[in-house]
């Protein structure tokens, strides 16, 4: 089966992000004065082959955990679906 | 004496590093391809600078899963001499073997400048032939060298003067303007626990001789010579 896993990787709460303090800026610059707070991640899709939902979950886990993110700053999520069959992302 | 500069896809620092070492400081050196899984013939290894792997998702660590890697952490726990250099900081970092992350420069620039450094621990393989708390000047270039560590873990670094270097002003004070890029206690290099393996920002290459506008940078090189010759930490 064809799994579609989102992982989606912010710094962790507390952690100055430049990135979204500059766009924040930009934001008051163009009328938002209502935006309180920016933070800016990232999000990595990966299509993968697996037995199940839980496996594809599983090796997604390891893959965050060792490469996609950097625990000593970064918090992420995953999401995982069935990719279905002809789907075009 | 063998030293060897690793060549990752997208490091640019490292034929900097290898003239420094081998015509500067005098002793043998060769490049070592990111692929190779033996370095038993080297008694020290350079991590260079540049953008390895094109610094993609974060720097340094789609570095940290090459080949050379594998062999560096024996090659670490040998007692051999490793020290990684702006990206080659950043690579020891995500491969673990010194604690704590680099985050983008807190200014929201890239800073290429010249910087005075406090060498806060003279006691190491690496800064022997500075004078303790001697303040020098190499250049930094990075975007991403703001420091952090958890604050037990930074106690914890300078409790064990494991903070080697560290941002100052001229007169040595580590003030918030001498701090180019919001790095954590301005610290700019640290050691790991067995005193082996040295991480820092600034480019001690590119100051290694007169006609590069300084020559603060050679005594690293020339403590690491030193140190090998004496075999304090040699255990072959």
């Amino acid at each position: 089966m064809k799994f579609r896993g989102t992982v989606t990787i912010w710094l962790k709460e507390g952690i100055f992000d430049p990135q979204g303090a500059a766009v924040k800026g930009s934001l008051e610059t163009m009328g938002f004065r209502e935006v309180e707070k920016v933070r800016i991640g990232k999000s990595i899709v990966i299509s993968l082959e697996a037995q199940g939902v839980e496996e594809a979950g599983k090796m997604l886990e390891e893959m965050a955990g060792k490469l996609l993110a950097n625990p000593v700053t970064e918090a992420y999520r995953i999401d995982v679906e069935e990719e279905k069959a002809g789907a075009d992302r | 004496m063998r030293f060897g500069v690793v060549v990752f896809p997208g490091s640019n620092c490292d034929t900097d590093a290898y003239h420094a070492i081998k015509d500067v400081a005098g002793v043998q050196c060769e490049h070592v391809w990111h692929t190779t899984t033996d370095l038993s013939g080297f008694d020290a290894i350079v991590l260079p600078g540049g953008f390895s792997y094109g610094d993609y998702l974060r720097c340094g660590a789609l570095a940290r899963f090459s080949p050379v890697m594998e062999s560096l952490y024996g090659f670490v726990e040998k007692g051999r001499l490793v020290i990684g250099i702006c990206n080659g900081f950043q690579v020891l970092l995500e491969a673990g073997l010194l604690p704590g992350a680099m985050l983008a420069n807190d200014v929201l620039e890239f800073r290429c400048q010249w910087v005075n450094l406090k060498v806060e621990n003279n006691k190491t393989p690496f800064t022997l032939l500075y004078d303790p708390g001697e303040v020098i000047r190499f250049p930094i270039a990075h975007g991403e060298g703001n420091y952090y560590a958890e604050p037990d873990v930074l106690d914890e670094l300078e409790r064990t003067g494991r903070v080697v270097l560290r941002y100052v002003d001229g007169s040595g004070r580590p003030t918030r303007e001498a701090n180019p890029n919001g790095a954590a206690r301005n610290i700019a290099g640290i050691i790991n626990e067995k005193g082996n393996v040295l991480g820092l920002m600034p480019h001690p290459e590119r100051c290694a001789e007169s006609i590069l506008g300084g020559e603060d940078g050679r005594r690293v090189f020339l403590s690491m010579i030193k140190s090998l010759e004496s075999g304090a930490l040699a255990s072959r």
